[in-house]
């Protein structure tokens, strides 16, 4: 354990602490303690920089169960970093801004920041981790952590549902990812990430690589609502702002991100790889950005944006991975570096959106944005806020979103170059479908920013008086939306700190030793197609805008019915029905119904294995010679047999079975063996008086005597089970191969246990413990009809009173 | 079990004659065990009924009388005598339920063999007498 370790470990350690302070010291916000740790965490990651910025990584290792390859660790390079600066320095102004939002009298502060601390060091784990079973670990623990915060307000319906779904979704997806973690495992008999990037030669020969690339991609997708997984994400935001932004937008959304990129390096020479990502990104980006312009609701509209925007991220992460197959590496890694630099500026820009929405909401009463308007003269800080974050969404000067829609214009433009996959023929659609996207983005946009604060101001119609926010509440997004702007103005700063080791750890087949990727972020670059592009979404963009209410109710062709999450609805209700059904059809609660079930499952198991096996034997050379008595015997044990069966009153049946127990002592009698033959006889007669017994004493309601009804079910099994017993009894006896060892019994009996009765001898003596726990049996059983009779005779008692 | 007339005289003294003799029958079954057909179980079985007579012919409240105790201790006592006597092999450093054997010279019955397999068996014919008249008394109580 070193420094490291316990950097990561910190966020959990302190939750332990969290409920106390939040009980003890009530004058005091309970953030403000909370509000320490993320600071010391981003200072030194920040410290980190110097490490990674100069091409150099660190590796730190915890033994945790090292006899199964399972270690805490720690792998901190580009990727790595640059996400936990993300997490750490978002996680700042999140807890800064929860501070102000969540009441300190109102709300249960301590589990809302033990369940933020939890998260933290869940994510913090997930991006440093080398061995996949605690990023495993530690991504579940993302899950859970996300699910406890989007159901913080655990009385309203709406939380519970959407917890439910994000967590059913995200854990389907982590236990995916693990199938293909532990696929991994088996092609290199390690746990270990790098071990595996080592190794590519071995796993690229592998049948296991494409199902675990299946696999893991899951993982990633249903992680970062990638489609048709993003259905969770609209409904995680009934959680409290605070986390909406920073798990929904900014961290937790981007742990899938975080997956594709980490193994691009070995799964990248994949042409499947290459398609499912570009193809599943560019639909969630077309999708989301589609859908968004259909939400009235603040937070509806951005969680929209969101998945559009992590679409898009896929998306240009999956045209990197052509990087590795192409000769000019930089000209593809390009698309590698607008994902990188797109997720810092996502995250700031949505952040602070977040943050504004929730403003807005905590300051007028509604998210809806058909009641909301005329706010830009009540709250300008907050609109300055919004109108800078949403036109760096749009993709518009002078702001950080530009830089990015830029670069991702010039990766869908260029992969029609792209020569290892027949991209070309459909190389048209990649660009076209983008940048329908960004029109459909840009409108969004427009309405977020126009609907709320333009227009109308409507007074009566919102809950509270609108007003400006506190000053503490406006700080986290004002330091987003001033990151905005300064990424425009200086994007290089981040160039070679941040973003080149990140691109170096995605690809690093595409760069030879030594040299590193030139990244040179330009806001003008001439009159490139890219520009056009972005001026026509801008045109197109403007006249959708304001044509809005002419061709938004075609949305309403897009039935909800067939929506995704109906589906998903459906799917629940259905599971939960047909599996009740299917429960009821065959747990009928009669035990005749049970007993068909566990015989012919006898015979099914014992005949098919005797058919498969060709096991049928009938070697009589074995056998003795039938005598008189045995024959006349067995004819009155049949005839008994089937009088018990057909018998038409019960008294008939039980003295049958009488008969065939005496019978079957005769038969101990004439194959020598007296002590069998003297306890037969015995518990026979007990037995035949305690059949009486209960005969006397059947109720008489139903005394009506009723021969056994017929059955066809019952004639199929007691047929199948009798011929099954008798040919497995056949088989086993001509087919004895080995020795007996009573032998062994018959010639020491007297020389060492001093009996003649060998029968007696090992009942007591060679195997006395069996005689032991038989005689306990006895006893247990004298005990249970001790405590019926006596608990029924209680009860008799009780009710008289 | 039913109220049988107790002035069925005829049925009365048999019994005390026929119980002795089924007793003595069931201790030889038991002694005899060792080396001939017989053992606790059987025993312990034939012994039960002997009792079973002396039920049939006279009522639950006589039986109680010539017999005064609980047969669910019987069954307890057989327990713990099988259990000791698996346990006294310890005391020679043996494994759980070793037996010995070896012959004595005894008083009146001259050279004999002894073998701690009796004890044992001791137990089973408890157990099984105790069981047998737990569950006929019970039963027969239950009425």
């Amino acid at each position: 354990m070193q420094l490291i370790h316990f950097a990561i470990l910190s966020p959990f350690l302190l939750a332990f602490v969290v409920p106390f302070l939040f009980k003890y010291v009530r004058r005091i916000h309970t953030g403000w303690f909370v509000l320490i740790l993320p600071i010391l965490l981003f200072t030194y990651f920040i410290q980190m920089l110097h490490i990674t910025s100069n091409g150099r990584t660190l590796f730190s290792q915890a033994e945790w169960i090292p006899s199964l390859g399972m270690n805490f660790t720690v792998y901190v390079d580009g990727l790595s970093l640059l996400f936990a600066l993300l997490i750490t320095g978002i996680g700042v102004l999140v807890v800064l801004y929860s501070i102000f939002y969540l009441s300190k009298e109102k709300e249960q502060l301590g589990s809302f920041y033990t369940y933020l601390l939890m998260f933290m060091t869940a994510m913090l784990g997930v991006v440093l981790s080398d061995n996949m079973v605690v990023l495993y670990l530690f991504w579940e623990l993302t899950s859970i952590s996300s699910f406890l915060l989007i159901g913080y307000w655990y009385k309203r319906e709406r939380s519970r549902y959407g917890a439910t779904k994000s967590l059913l979704i995200t854990v389907f997806g982590g236990l995916a990812m693990l199938g293909g973690f532990i696929l991994i495992y088996l092609i290199t008999d390690s746990f270990s990430i790098r071990e595996a990037v080592n190794q590519l030669q071995l796993i690229m020969a592998s049948p296991y690589f494409i199902p675990a690339m299946i696999l893991i991609l899951l993982g990633a997708f249903t992680k970062s609502a990638q489609f048709p997984f993003y259905i969770w994400l609209p409904d995680a935001m009934e959680a409290p702002t605070p986390v909406s932004s920073y798990l929904h937008s900014a961290t937790m959304v981007k742990a899938g991100i975080y997956l594709v990129a980490r193994f691009s390096p070995i799964f990248a020479i994949s042409e499947v790889w290459f398609w499912t990502i570009s193809i599943v990104g560019l639909i969630t980006l077309f999708w989301g950005s589609f859908h968004a312009v259909r939400q009235n609701d603040l937070k509806a509209i951005l969680a929209y944006s969101t998945v559009s925007q992590l679409g898009m991220i896929m998306l240009m992460l999956g045209v990197g991975a052509a990087a590795i197959h192409e000769n000019n590496p930089a000209f593809f890694g390009a698309a590698v570096l607008a994902a990188i630099f797109h997720l810092i500026n996502h995250a700031t820009f949505k952040g602070s959106l977040f943050m504004a929405a929730g403003i807005i909401d905590h300051e007028t009463g509604t998210r809806d944005i058909r009641k909301l308007g005329g706010l830009m003269t009540i709250m300008p800080i907050t609109f300055t806020i919004t109108l800078i974050g949403t036109f760096s969404m749009a993709g518009l000067p002078p702001f950080n979103g530009f830089l990015t829609k830029e670069l991702f214009f010039t990766s869908m433009i260029r992969i029609s170059d792209i020569s290892f996959t027949d991209v070309s023929t459909w190389g048209a659609i990649f660009p076209a479908v983008a940048w329908l996207a960004s029109v459909f983005t840009f409108i969004y946009s427009m309405m977020l920013v126009f609907k709320t604060f333009r227009g109308r101001l409507n007074v009566d119609q919102l809950e509270k008086k609108p007003h400006e926010a506190p000053i503490g509440m406006l700080i986290p997004p004002i330091i987003l939306a001033a990151l905005v702007v300064t990424f425009f103005f200086f994007p290089n700063i981040l160039a070679y700190s941040v973003i080149e080791p990140a691109i170096a750890a995605i690809i690093p087949e595409a760069i030879e030793t030594g040299s590193r990727f030139a990244v040179k972020i330009e806001a003008w670059h001439g009159f490139q197609p890219e520009l056009y592009m972005t001026i026509g979404v801008v045109a197109l963009g403007t006249i959708g805008y304001l044509t809005l209410s002419k061709w938004r109710p075609m949305y309403n062709i897009f039935k909800e019915k067939w929506s995704f999450n109906a589906l998903y609805d459906r799917s629940l209700t259905g599971l939960e029905k047909g599996s009740y059904r299917l429960t009821n059809s065959y747990m009928t609660g009669f035990l005749r119904d049970y007993l068909v079930y566990v015989f012919g499952f006898m015979i099914i198991v014992i005949g098919g294995l005797m058919f498969y096996q060709q096991a049928f034997s009938f070697k009589t050379e074995q056998a003795a010679p039938i005598g008189t008595y045995e024959a006349i015997l067995s004819l009155v044990m049949v005839a008994a047999t089937v009088t018990t069966v057909f018998a038409r009153s019960r008294l008939t049946a039980i003295i049958a079975l009488g008969v065939m127990g005496y019978t079957l002592s005769l038969f101990f009698v004439i194959f020598r063996a007296p002590d069998l033959a003297l306890t037969q006889l015995i518990i026979e007669t007990i037995s035949v008086a305690l059949f009486l017994l209960c005969f006397y004493h059947l109720p008489k309601l139903s005394l009506k005597q009723k021969t056994r009804r017929f059955k066809l079910t019952n004639l199929i099994i007691s047929i199948g089970v009798g011929v099954v017993v008798t040919c497995l009894a056949f088989a086993s006896t001509s087919q004895q191969s080995l020795d007996t060892i009573s032998t062994y019994f018959i010639e020491n009996s007297y020389k060492l246990a001093g009996g003649d009765n060998i029968v007696n001898v090992i009942l007591v003596d060679f195997r006395g413990f069996d005689t032991l726990f038989e005689i306990t049996v006895l006893a247990i059983a004298a005990l249970g009809i001790y405590g019926l009779l006596k608990a029924q005779g209680k009860r008799k008692r009780g009710v008289r009173r | 079990m039913r109220k049988i007339d107790t002035n069925d005289m005829l049925l009365q003294v048999t019994t005390k004659i026929t119980a002795f003799i089924i007793l003595l029958f069931s201790f030889h079954l038991f002694l005899a065990g060792h080396n001939n057909p017989g053992g606790g179980f059987i025993g312990g079985l034939m012994s039960a009924s002997a009792v079973v007579l002396l039920l049939l012919a006279y009522d639950l409240k006589t039986v109680r009388h010539i017999l005064p105790f609980d047969f669910i201790y019987v069954t307890g006592a057989g327990l713990l005598v099988a259990i000791l006597t698996g346990m006294g092999s310890f005391l020679f450093g043996a494994p759980f339920l070793s037996h010995a054997f070896g012959y004595f010279q005894l008083p009146f019955l001259g050279k004999t063999e002894l073998a701690t397999a009796v004890l044992f068996d001791i137990g089973v014919y408890l157990v099984v007498v105790g069981v047998t008249m737990t569950i006929i008394q019970m039963i027969g109580e239950k009425e």
